[in-house]
C-alpha cells in the first residue's frame, strides 16, 4: 500500500484554467465504424479488454450506447478509484470513484470534498469559468444550507399531500390522451408533459409556456460541441434571456404577498433575497434541471425496463401493489445523474489512492449503484427487490437530492393510472440515448398501446 | 432482545423486539414498522429515519453527532429532541423507550 502512495505525481489533475476554450478534439479508440456509427457489441468487447488507462470515460459516446457499465465493472473489480488521464487537455483528468463505499465516503464528507462552483462545481467538465452560475447545489455550508433550507418547504410532505390530486388529475388527462393502435414517442407524449407541468407548478410558471422549461433545462446540460446543440456563446444568451423572464416574474412576486412557488419563496426568504442575478439563474438552473431531466427520464427508463424484462411486467400486472418498491428500482436502475464531482480541498487517501488537493474526484452513481458487494443481483432490474430504497441516485449527505419525494409521488400516481388504464405498452425499438455522461436518460422512444 | 415502541405521527403503537446492538433505523425496517426508510443504510448520510426522543430518555440515547446534525438541520421537521434512528444502538438501558416519529420523512 505504502509504495502506491507514494508514485502519485502521475495522477494528479491539471490546474483549473489549463483548459482553454475550443477543447481539443478528443482521443478516441480507433473501431470500426459507420459514419461514426459504432455497433454496440464492438464498444463492449472494446470496453472489456482494453487497457484501463486508455479509457476516457466521460466521452459521450459510452454514454449514447449504453456501453459505460462494461467499464465500470472492472474498475470496482479492478481498480476502484482510478485516475483517468487519456484526454486530460480537455478535462483536467479526473478520479473515478466507483464503488458504493467509497462514493458514500466522498459524498458524506463535504469538509474535504468540495462543492464550490467556483472550484469547477459539481460536474466532470468544469463550470464555464466566462459564466459561474452559483447555486446552492454547487456551493459549501453555510452558505448552502441556508440556501437549501429557502426552497426546501415547496417539497417537503406536508406540502406534497397537497399537490397529490393535482398530480394524478393531469397524470389522468395526459394518458386519456394518448393514441392507440399506432406509434407515438414516450418521451415527448408523456416524460416530458408531466414534468413540464409539474415544474411549471412549482415555479407559478404560466403553463401555456411550459416547454420554455424542458427548453431550458435541455439547453443549461447540453453539449456545446455537439452538433446540433446552442454554442458555448449562444447557450450563455439563451440563458441569460431565461434569466430576464423570470426577473419580471420576481419583481411582481418580491412585493406582493408570499405565495407557495418557488420564485415567491427565493424572493420573500432572507437567504436569498438578495442574490446577484447570476445566483438567480443559477438556482433557477438548478431547479429546473433537477425537476426536470430527473424524473422525466425515470419515466421513460421505467416503461422501458419493463419492456426489457417481460417477468417483471408481468408480475407487476398480477400485484399493482408493487408499484411503490418498483418506483425505487427504477430510480436506481435508471440513475438519471450518473454522477457528481467533488474537488478535493486537501490531499486526502481514498480507496488507497492518494489524492491531491485540488483533484476533481468523481463519484459514480451508475457504477455504485451496480456494485454486488452492497447490492444482490445488481444488474438485474428486480421490481419486488428487498429494501430497494437503498440506491445511490439521490446522492447522500447534505447535498442529496431535495426533491426526491415529489419525484417518487410522481411516478408512483404515474404507475398507478399506467395500470388502471392499459394493459399493456409495448416499447417498439431501442430509444435515441442522451449523449451525455452526466444526464443518463433519453431523446425519444417510440411505443404503441394496442388499440 | 430489547423492547422499543415505535409511535406513528398519527399515534399508532409499534412494540417490536430489537437485538441488542443492532440500531434503531434497522430494528424498524427489519419488523416493517412504518414511516421510519433507512435510505442510506445506516450512515447518517440521509434523514429518512428521523424520530424525536421523549425527554426522559434523552440522557440515555446520548446526543446527536455533528454529520447527524448537518443531515437534521435540513429536515422541516427538526426540534431539538430530533435524532436519527440509525445512530442509536439497542442496549438494555432502552428497555421500553418510545421513539415518536414525524408525519414525513425527507
Amino acid at each position: 500500500m505504502a509504495t502506491q502512495l507514494k508514485d502519485t505525481r502521475q495522477t494528479q489533475s491539471l490546474p483549473q484554467g489549463s483548459v482553454s476554450w475550443p477543447l481539443p478534439p478528443r482521443v478516441r479508440p480507433d473501431l470500426p465504424n459507420h459514419d461514426g456509427k459504432y455497433d454496440r457489441a464492438t464498444l463492449e468487447a472494446y470496453l472489456a479488454s482494453a487497457p484501463l488507462e486508455e479509457v476516457d470515460i466521460a466521452d459521450p459516446l459510452w454514454w449514447e450506447t449504453d456501453t459505460n457499465h462494461v467499464y465500470f465493472r472492472r474498475l470496482r473489480a479492478e481498480a476502484p478509484v482510478f485516475f483517468t488521464h487519456v484526454n486530460s487537455n480537455r478535462h483536467r483528468g479526473f478520479w473515478n470513484v466507483t464503488r458504493w463505499a467509497d462514493v458514500m465516503a466522498v459524498d458524506t464528507n463535504h469538509q474535504v470534498f468540495s462543492s464550490e462552483a467556483t472550484l469547477g462545481g459539481i460536474t466532470l467538465f468544469d463550470m464555464d469559468p466566462d459564466f459561474i452560475m452559483p447555486m446552492f447545489i454547487a456551493m459549501d455550508p453555510p452558505k448552502h444550507d441556508v440556501q437549501r433550507k429557502a426552497v426546501n418547504p415547496i417539497v417537503s410532505g406536508q406540502n406534497l399531500a397537497s399537490y397529490e390530486a393535482l398530480i394524478r388529475e393531469r397524470t389522468q388527462e395526459v394518458l386519456d390522451g394518448l393514441p392507440r393502435g399506432e406509434a407515438f414517442d414516450w418521451v415527448d407524449r408523456v416524460s416530458i408533459e408531466l414534468t413540464s407541468r409539474m415544474l411549471a407548478t412549482l415555479f407559478g410558471w404560466p403553463q401555456e409556456r411550459r416547454r420554455m422549461l424542458t427548453y431550458w433545462s435541455d439547453v443549461s446540460t447540453a453539449d456545446p460541441e455537439l452538433p446540433g446543440n446552442p454554442s458555448k456563446e449562444e447557450r450563455q444568451a439563451i440563458l441569460l434571456g431565461m434569466l430576464q423572464e423570470f426577473t419580471l416574474l420576481w419583481n411582481e412576486r418580491v412585493n406582493a404577498e408570499p405565495t407557495n412557488d418557488l420564485v415567491s419563496m427565493l424572493a420573500h426568504n432572507p437567504a436569498t433575497r438578495n442574490m446577484p442575478p447570476m445566483e438567480f439563474m443559477g438556482n433557477l438552473v438548478l431547479l429546473i434541471v433537477g425537476g426536470n431531466d430527473t424524473t422525466r427520464n425515470s419515466i421513460s427508463g421505467g416503461l422501458y425496463f419493463l419492456n426489457r424484462n417481460p417477468a417483471e411486467y408481468a408480475k407487476l400486472k398480477a400485484n399493482h401493489g408493487l408499484v411503490e418498491n418498483m418506483v425505487s428500482e427504477i430510480i436506481r436502475y435508471q440513475t438519471p445523474l450518473a454522477h457528481m464531482r467533488r474537488t478535493a480541498l486537501q490531499d486526502t487517501v481514498l480507496g488507497g489512492q492518494l489524492i491531491h488537493k485540488g483533484d476533481k474526484v468523481v463519484m459514480w452513481y451508475a457504477s455504485a449503484n451496480r456494485d454486488d458487494s452492497v447490492l444482490d443481483r445488481p444488474d438485474e432490474f428486480i421490481i419486488d427487490r428487498p429494501r430497494a430504497r437503498q440506491h445511490m441516485s439521490f446522492g447522500f449527505g447534505i447535498h442529496r437530492c431535495v426533491g426526491n419525494r415529489l419525484a417518487e409521488l410522481q411516478l408512483k400516481i404515474l404507475w398507478e393510472e399506467i395500470l388502471k388504464r392499459f394493459d399493456h405498452i409495448e416499447v417498439l425499438e431501442e430509444p435515441e440515448r442522451v449523449p451525455s455522461a452526466f444526464v443518463r436518460g433519453y431523446k425519444k422512444m417510440m411505443v404503441r398501446i394496442p388499440a | 432482545m430489547i423492547k422499543i415502541i415505535y409511535v406513528e405521527h398519527n399515534g399508532a403503537r409499534h412494540a417490536v423486539d430489537v437485538p441488542e446492538g443492532e440500531n434503531l433505523m434497522e430494528g424498524a425496517v427489519q419488523n416493517n414498522v412504518p414511516g421510519i426508510d433507512g435510505d442510506c443504510g445506516g450512515n447518517a448520510a440521509c434523514a429518512t429515519c428521523h424520530c424525536y426522543i421523549p425527554e426522559q430518555w434523552e440522557a440515555l440515547t446520548g446526543e446527536r453527532t455533528e454529520q447527524e446534525d448537518a443531515m437534521l438541520e435540513l429536515a422541516d421537521t427538526m426540534k431539538p429532541n430530533s435524532r436519527l434512528a440509525c445512530q442509536i444502538k439497542a442496549s438494555p438501558a432502552l428497555e421500553g423507550l418510545e421513539v415518536h416519529m414525524p408525519a414525513t420523512q425527507h
